[in-house]
């Protein structure tokens, strides 16, 4: 898995992570146990590239974003952000490092905060971080919202006044406005419908190249995230099942659930209705996760040895790794 | 009077919904028909007045301000639009049953599943009371549930998103409806559960031989399950055709744009088309002309003074667009 190498090389570098959730319960809210979100991943992140996490609902990819930006503390597990150790910063240097990785988050009807103008909104980083004169803060504002494609006299209208589509544009200038290094985008477009899809897409794609972002895309739509990553990680209960570039997954998926995520993905081409996977069953409830691999229940290619060991992450190809006893 | 064959269809259908005392049609101008048999697929954005659609079909809408003002919607030859809730009530879940996109909601949340899964079979068929039962458990094992048994005595929120819908649909069939109305049915579960759902509507309809109205804004659910397509923008219908057509021959502007606007597993593209702007809303729609011209990358100037009427471009394929219109000169030719 990760060799004791130079950890500057890459922009984030995620190893082990845990997030559990205690669940209470009894008469004096005891802890009974642990809702495990996310149960053990490990990435890294280079300068400029996208990196998409998918998964279906429950499968801790929005927990692991929020912890690797450090809105959660970590269980377990180190986070280091362009070298440095960032898993238990407080204080003064957890706010510092909050220039450099900010989110746009899933629902713009509940990020933005209603009372607010939109050029409040998007000047308030700048205003908390003391950048930029009182002067010039107006202009820098106004030139952000022209670059995510706002009007100008967005600025002194409410988040009600927009639709879906340009309320995630303000909510990606606001994560613009401090020059981020690392943006982690949770579903940002998942509320949003297809013709507004592909123009906030397209929109992330130029700002990406444009103030050279390294972006951490987490979606459940693989072909959207298929569309936007150099590099996918697949996730099932809060494990990294599979990860490898974009074009390998999809050409060469090698994890039996990787395999029926894709098939299962209707593709819009009557003429090509390919064989499914169809897998049986629900996820399993992440606080009680199957003991081996968290998916051999549900699995169509299950060895009785799957339900005592926990296969690891490991090296099948160049780039391409899966976590799957098929290939220990 | 009408086609024979036709199960359902509906005809000019308009519906007004009341806004300050003003009338704004969210549905104007829809007509296609259902065959018997038949999965067809009404699919457009947010907004397009594809659920309004479904709920006046089956007389569902609300009551204090939404109204069916014109319009016929034929059920074997019979209008459902002037009849009253009494009538209805003998029509929906045993001729035509409808699943919704949120079963959490459509489903009480006080009554435990057998409840409400007998329930239908004592409003509707003559089963005998001591057989409700066993029919509700077999219901339940038709849709994949294997353990019936027990999930009579169990609550909605029991249960998973997935098992939901499949409660959802065994209510449906539970009569041997000759329509099913599935509005969004997918929509708020996840790809592998919904290749589930998807594969079950089609085992069940080949069983019990109804005819589908899927309403859906995914264009892969629509290659993956149509027979026939209705494209709906705005409350209007602006193209209908067979599924293959709809996807290799699309002529409406809009059809086109939608399709080039979605990111597609199996090709590499850098930039995905866009359509720019937004739908308008009801109350802000243009009185006249195309209500698609202020998006359309291939706006005449006339678009703006005339309606365009739903028309044939060729056998099986309808077009709401002037550049198909025959009076038009730089209408299309018929087969590019």
């Amino acid at each position: 898995m990760t060799q004791q190498k130079d950890r500057s090389e890459h922009l984030l570098q995620v190893e082990e992570l845990k997030k559990y959730y205690p669940v209470r319960g009894g008469f004096f809210r005891k802890k009974i146990g642990d809702v495990k979100a996310v149960d053990n991943i490990s990435l890294e992140l280079k300068k400029g590239e996208t990196f998409g996490l998918v998964g279906e609902s429950g499968c801790g990819k929005s927990t692991a974003g929020r912890t690797i930006t450090r809105l959660f503390k970590p269980t377990e597990g180190k986070i280091f952000f362009e070298g440095k150790d960032i898993t238990n910063l407080r204080g003064s240097e957890l706010r510092s490092l909050r220039q450099d990785i900010q989110m746009v988050f899933q629902d713009p009807y509940a990020s933005l905060n209603p009372k607010m103008m939109v050029g409040s909104i998007v000047s308030e980083p700048l205003v908390n971080y003391g950048k930029g004169s009182e002067s010039s803060l107006k202009d820098e504002v106004m030139e952000l919202l022209k670059r995510v494609g706002l009007p100008e006299d967005a600025y002194f209208k409410y988040p009600h006044e927009f639709s879906g589509g340009q309320r995630q544009r303000i909510g990606i200038a606001r994560a613009l406005a401090l020059k981020p290094k690392l943006i982690v985008a949770d579903e940002p477009v998942s509320a949003l419908d297809v013709s507004v899809q592909s123009q906030v897409l397209n929109l992330l794609k130029e700002l990406q190249a444009e103030f050279d972002l390294t972006l951490l895309f987490i979606a459940h739509d693989l072909s959207v995230v298929k569309h936007m990553s150099d590099r996918i990680g697949v996730m099932y209960l809060g494990n990294l099942v599979e990860v490898a570039d974009a074009d390998e997954i999809y050409k060469n998926p090698k994890h039996p659930y990787t395999q029926a995520l894709i098939s299962a993905i209707p593709q819009p081409d009557p003429r090509n209705k390919s064989e499914r996977i169809i897998l049986s069953g629900d996820v399993p409830s992440p606080q009680n996760p199957p003991v081996g691999c968290p998916f051999h229940p549900r699995c169509p290619e299950a060895m009785p040895e799957c339900s005592e060991k926990k296969p690891q992450l490991k090296e099948v190809n160049k780039e391409h790794r899966v976590s799957c006893l098929l290939y220990d | 009077m009408s086609n024979q064959e036709a199960l359902l269809e509906i005809k000019n259908l308009h519906t007004g919904f009341n806004i300050g005392g003003k009338t704004y049609h969210a549905v104007k101008d829809v007509s296609f028909d259902v065959k018997p048999k038949e999965v067809v697929c009404v699919v457009g954005e947010s907004g397009c007045g594809k659920s309004v659609m479904s709920l006046s079909i089956m007389n569902l809408l609300p009551k204090h301000n939404g109204k069916i003002d014109k319009g016929e919607i034929l059920y074997k030859g019979r209008d459902l639009a002037p009849l009253n809730d009494n009538e209805m009530n003998k029509i929906r879940g045993k001729d035509i049953s409808m699943i919704f996109q949120e079963p959490m909601t459509a489903l009480n949340p006080v009554l435990t599943i057998g409840y409400q899964m007998d329930e239908v079979l004592i409003n509707h068929t003559k089963v005998k009371k001591e057989e409700i039962r066993k029919k509700s458990i077999s219901l339940l094992k038709q849709v994949g549930i294997s353990r019936g048994e027990q999930i009579v005595h169990e609550y909605p929120h029991q249960l998973s998103g997935g098992m939901r819908q499949r409660v959802m649909i065994a209510m449906a069939i539970a009569c041997q409806p000759q329509l099913l109305i599935a509005d969004e049915p997918t929509t708020a579960l996840d790809v592998t559960v919904q290749a589930q759902i998807l594969e079950l509507i089609t085992k069940i309809q080949d069983e019990v031989g109804m005819a589908v109205l899927l309403i859906t804004h995914d264009l892969g659910v629509v290659a993956e399950m149509a027979d026939r397509v209705v494209v709906m923008y705005a409350g209007q219908v602006v193209e209908e055709t067979d599924v293959d057509r709809i996807f290799y021959d699309p002529q409406h502007p809009y059809t086109k744009a939608l399709l080039t606007s979605i990111p597609r597993m199996d090709e590499e593209r850098e930039v995905l088309n866009t359509i720019s702007g937004i739908v308008p809303s009801l109350t802000k729609m243009p009185e006249v002309g195309c209500r698609f011209v202020d998006r359309c990358p291939e706006a005449m100037p006339e678009c703006r003074q005339i309606d365009p009427q739903l028309g044939q471009t060729e056998k099986g394929h309808s077009v709401r667009c002037l550049l198909y219109d025959a009076s038009h000169p730089d209408k299309k030719t018929e087969v590019r």
